[in-house]
């Protein structure tokens, strides 16, 4: 079918405009087409073949030919066909989709910061070093864990920094461990990273309440796990209330206490994993402290430990020094994780959100991302069972396993229904012990307008389901492609371009 | 400032709704051991105003690019960005958007990433890239893992002219135990074929170089690729990207897995991160590649569309057995990548490599004519090189800084065997008038 045939209600609508998205930027432009030209060569030129030793290239890379306005209109075609948080409504759970202020993404643009070179002398960069004590001191403060480094680049990152670290801890005290502990709930980086350490992956089930099942947890505890690695709030959405009892028999082993920040966004200000007994977390800067998630990243995601770990964290770190701020490394660092200080440009951006909000806002925010969850779950308790109906924190699990038992549209059905009324659909299928799961995470930036509006649409598609299954299984219908052949991707493992690909050109 | 759009009404009406007194409420699952029962220590909000001008303060405390000339290099470099990349890169569609896990809404990341793959395919002559990773040194610490996986050895030897951070990094990736570490060290600034040869043998899993190297050096690539590939290790290459319009490829030599440091593809240096951890492979390897993949497909509709494909290598379906704990790339950072190559097309890729080196080249002969510095390394070089200064280092910079110039990375920071060694990086952004003055004042000293 080609594309001319292809008009529907909605391209007719807009003319017979190209689609969006499908033609490669390879495809477009002309041989001549330039947008940005070389410099010119005011010193004088060399023998490249002479100069480079035999290296230089004899063939050149088969890059886009295009004008300015073809890349930039390219670019905005792929961004229309693109949603994000200015789009619309985001609430993918465990994510943390909020809104990030403008005012963060002027901040990381300044050439003051932009512009300046890790290797600079120390004097000349004060002002990036203070910025960056100053997030560790606020990082510090919120995690109630004294020491900081700011370099993990990501969240799975800072998971096996912290991680890293804890096995250093053991290791110089003669104690080297085999073991770490995981739930059952666990982000699927959390045994990834236990693995990539080297450590055997032990499971600890959750209870009927949606916690750590702690009389199995305290059964598999023994002189050779190194380490428990805990999301609290979970990724369920609950806080394990026997959090202190927990964290207690971990240690009464010689164990430590590692807590995944990722849902750090519920509980700013109103509880401290240091104050729960945790030894090490990490802190995802970008979804906490509202860095853009850029499509996927970058990120940031520094690591909090106890003054015990202090000793072993990546360096460099930031320290006071003479009146002003220099790098320094900690004493028995595992190391750097990264090169250079870490992604500075997004602590800038969460350094200048925390500023703008004070500490009394971060607690503010935490307390209106919980209620907001809390105020979305009970609009749809009777259309959406909750498995663990309890008062949930800044995020919510639903099952679509009684609607698929009632009307066979499952929950990825319903996801993609979503996307038809302009909302992008929750987390599904994880976490994994939940049949069918939905996992909703409104955030405090979202409105008690777009609240309610959510809850209509999705008792809407339930009703949708009794009426018509078949209408699910087909959506979404109105997007720039419609369900695609995943299974094909993967046989025909088609990942690049090439100039045999047919171009044109 | 405040970004919550409920009001304080509102906030009572959903609180009824839900059933609790209060916020305070909310939170009664926390126990009273693990409560803060204080305010938070920190300062109190700010408007924008006083925000923007507190800002603005610690970000004129910098010498940047604007106020000093610099010549430091090391990975990071401050090559000239296309106004057209922060306009594409500042689309609130791209940088607002997450994990595109929902392809019929993400087609815009995912078909920035499927081309920014095919231009890293391109430039490194591999036959696939990942989505890309943190940076270049997690890059070549991910390359060592995956050749372990490969190979199923548990090898790898790392010459000493790769970047002492990336060797760091990559000593600590592997401080589990799982991978032993053979560092060969340099000579004359460039690998030291003989000794790499007699450190490879059947348990290597990898052998892990630099071209250009740390030195700035250009590497003999077909010979250590062909050492590695001797005793069954793959060769694993760590190169500037940009550079790569006028370099040989190094899929040229053989490389099994080339990785790069690509914050010169339309980055800012912005204090060394985020970076663009650039990581290609050969096809038949793609199953142990760590990291997303973006793959061509079709929809329902006969339509071409883009998915994240090869996902059952990752964190989210085999937990402890993925190929590696990632599950995030430098989304951004590849974006800004895609825009750049396709800006500046082949021709001025090229241009840019060219200017670079004949600056460079320029540079260094007008350098060792001062008589204050002088050659150590008799390899080729392309846009960083080399010097020993005659006198005290860090005198001279300091000096040198006092007129306005960053003179380049004292090496003996790295290593003590290194001390009196200077690197140099130039980019298209030195003029030869930028370049004249500080030869100059070099003169001078």
């Amino acid at each position: 079918m080609s594309d001319t045939d292809r008009i529907d209600a909605r391209t007719a609508k807009a003319g017979t405009r190209e689609p969006l998205t499908g033609t490669l930027i390879f495809e477009r432009g002309a041989e001549e087409s330039r947008c940005v030209e070389p410099p010119v060569l005011d010193v004088p030129s060399v023998d490249l073949e002479d100069v480079l030793g035999g290296h230089a290239r004899a063939m050149a890379p088969a890059l886009p030919h295009v004008t300015e306005v073809e890349l930039a209109r390219h670019y905005e075609h792929l961004a229309s066909a693109n949603f994000g948080v200015d789009s619309g409504f985001y609430p993918l759970g465990s994510c943390t989709m909020k809104y990030n202020p403008k005012v963060d993404e002027w901040a990381c643009r300044l050439p003051g910061f932009a512009r300046i070179h890790p290797y600079q002398p120390e004097e000349t960069v004060q002002g990036a070093l203070e910025l960056m004590w100053g997030l560790q001191e606020a990082l510090a403060e919120v995690a109630g864990l004294p020491a900081v480094s700011l370099q993990p680049a990501a969240g799975a990152h800072g998971e096996l920094t912290g991680l890293l670290t804890i096995r250093a801890y053991h290791t110089a005290n003669g104690d080297p461990r085999r073991r770490v502990l995981v739930p059952d709930s666990a982000h699927g980086t959390n045994p990834a990273t236990v693995a990539m350490c080297g450590y055997e992956v032990v499971q600890v089930p959750s209870d009927e309440r949606g916690g750590v099942d702690v009389a199995a947890l305290k059964r598999l505890l023994d002189t050779d796990v190194a380490a428990l690695m805990l999301t609290n709030p979970n990724t369920l959405g609950l806080f394990d209330e026997n959090i202190l009892e927990i964290t207690s028999a971990v240690h009464e082993v010689g164990a430590l206490a590692y807590c995944d920040g990722a849902n750090l966004n519920a509980i700013m200000g109103w509880s401290r994993p240091g104050d729960m007994g945790f030894d090490a977390l990490h802190i995802n800067l970008h979804k906490t402290f509202a860095t853009p998630h850029g499509g996927g990243g970058p990120g940031a995601g520094p690591v909090a430990v106890s003054e015990a770990l202090a000793s072993y964290l990546p360096g460099p770190v930031v320290a006071q020094r003479d009146g002003g701020f220099a790098f320094a490394y900690p004493e028995r660092s595992i190391g750097r994780v990264r090169s250079y200080a870490g992604n500075f440009g997004v602590l800038v951006r969460a350094y200048t959100y925390i500023r703008a909000v004070g500490g009394d806002g971060l607690r503010d925010i935490s307390g209106q991302a919980v209620l907001s969850a809390n105020y979305l779950k009970t609009l749809l308790a009777d259309a959406w069972p909750v498995t663990y109906d309890r008062t949930c924190m800044h995020e919510f699990v639903m099952s679509g396993g009684p609607l698929r038992k009632s009307t066979g549209v499952r929950t990825l059905d319903v996801a993609k229904r979503l996307l038809d009324y302009g909302i992008h659909p929750p987390t599904v299928y994880f976490p994994l012990i939940v049949d069918e799961a939905m996992m909703v995470e409104p955030t405090e930036t979202e409105s008690k307008g777009t609240l309610e509006r959510f809850a209509a649409v999705l008792r809407r598609i339930a009703e949708e389901a009794a009426e018509d299954p078949g209408l699910l299984h087909g959506a979404p219908y109105s997007t720039p492609v419609r369900r695609l052949d995943e299974a094909a991707a993967v046989k025909n493992a088609d990942v690049a371009w090439s100039p045999g690909d047919g171009s044109g050109r | 400032m405040r970004f919550i759009p409920v009001t304080c009404g509102e906030q009572d009406e959903m609180l009824g709704s839900v059933g609790a007194p209060s916020i305070d409420g909310l939170y009664e699952d926390i126990p009273a051991g693990a409560r803060l029962t204080r305010p938070l220590d920190l300062p109190g909000a700010m408007g924008e105003i006083e925000l923007a001008a507190h800002i603005e303060k610690l970000a004129a405390a910098n010498e940047d690019g604007s106020r000093v000339v610099s010549f430091l290099g090391g990975g990071c470099y401050d090559h000239y960005v296309p106004a057209i990349v922060d306009s594409v890169v500042s689309k609130p569609a791209f940088f607002t958007a997450y994990t595109p896990y929902q392809p019929e809404v993400s087609q815009g990341t995912l078909q920035a990433i499927y081309e920014y793959q095919s231009m890293i395919c391109q430039l490194t002559g591999m036959e696939v890239s990942n989505a890309s990773m943190y940076d270049g040194a997690t890059a070549l610490a991910e390359a060592a893992l995956m050749a372990a996986r490969v190979t199923k050895r548990h090898r790898v030897v790392v010459s000493a002219t790769v970047h002492p951070e990336w060797r760091e990094t990559l000593a600590t990736y592997v401080e589990s135990g799982t991978l032993d570490i053979v560092e060969v060290a340099a000579k004359d600034g460039v690998s030291d074929g003989a000794a790499i040869a007699a450190a490879l043998d059947d348990a290597t899993a990898a052998l892990l170089v630099a071209s250009p190297s740390f030195y700035g050096t250009l590497e003999d690539l077909r010979s250590l690729g062909e050492a590695a590939h001797e005793v069954g290790a793959l060769f694993v290459v760590a190169t500037d990207p940009v550079l790569l319009g006028v370099l040989e490829p190094p899929a040229s030599y053989g490389a099994d897995i080339v990785v790069g440091e690509g914050q010169s593809l339309g980055n800012a240096m912005s204090f060394g991160g985020p970076g663009l951890g650039v990581f290609a492979c050969r096809k038949a390897h793609i199953r142990q590649m760590p990291g997303r993949v973006v793959g061509r497909t079709t929809d329902v509709d006969g339509r071409t569309g883009f998915v994240l494909t090869f996902s059952t290598r990752e964190q989210h379906i085999r937990r402890e057995k993925a190929t590696s704990n990632i599950c995030s790339n430098h989304s951004l950072n590849a974006l800004a990548a895609g825009v750049y190559l396709a800006a500046m097309g082949s021709d001025g890729l090229a241009g840019i490599g060219r200017a670079s080196v004949a600056k460079a080249h320029y540079l260094e002969d007008a350098l060792v004519a001062t008589g204050r510095f002088e050659r150590v390394f008799g390899a080729p070089f392309a846009a960083e090189f080399t010097l020993r200064y005659r006198d005290d280092v860090a005198a001279m910079q300091a000096r040198l800084h006092e007129s306005g110039y960053l003179a380049g990375l004292d090496l003996g920071r790295f290593s003590a065997d290194d001390a009196g060694l200077v690197l140099f990086a130039v980019t298209e952004r030195h003029t030869r008038a930028v370049l004249d003055r500080f030869v100059e004042e070099v003169s001078a000293l």
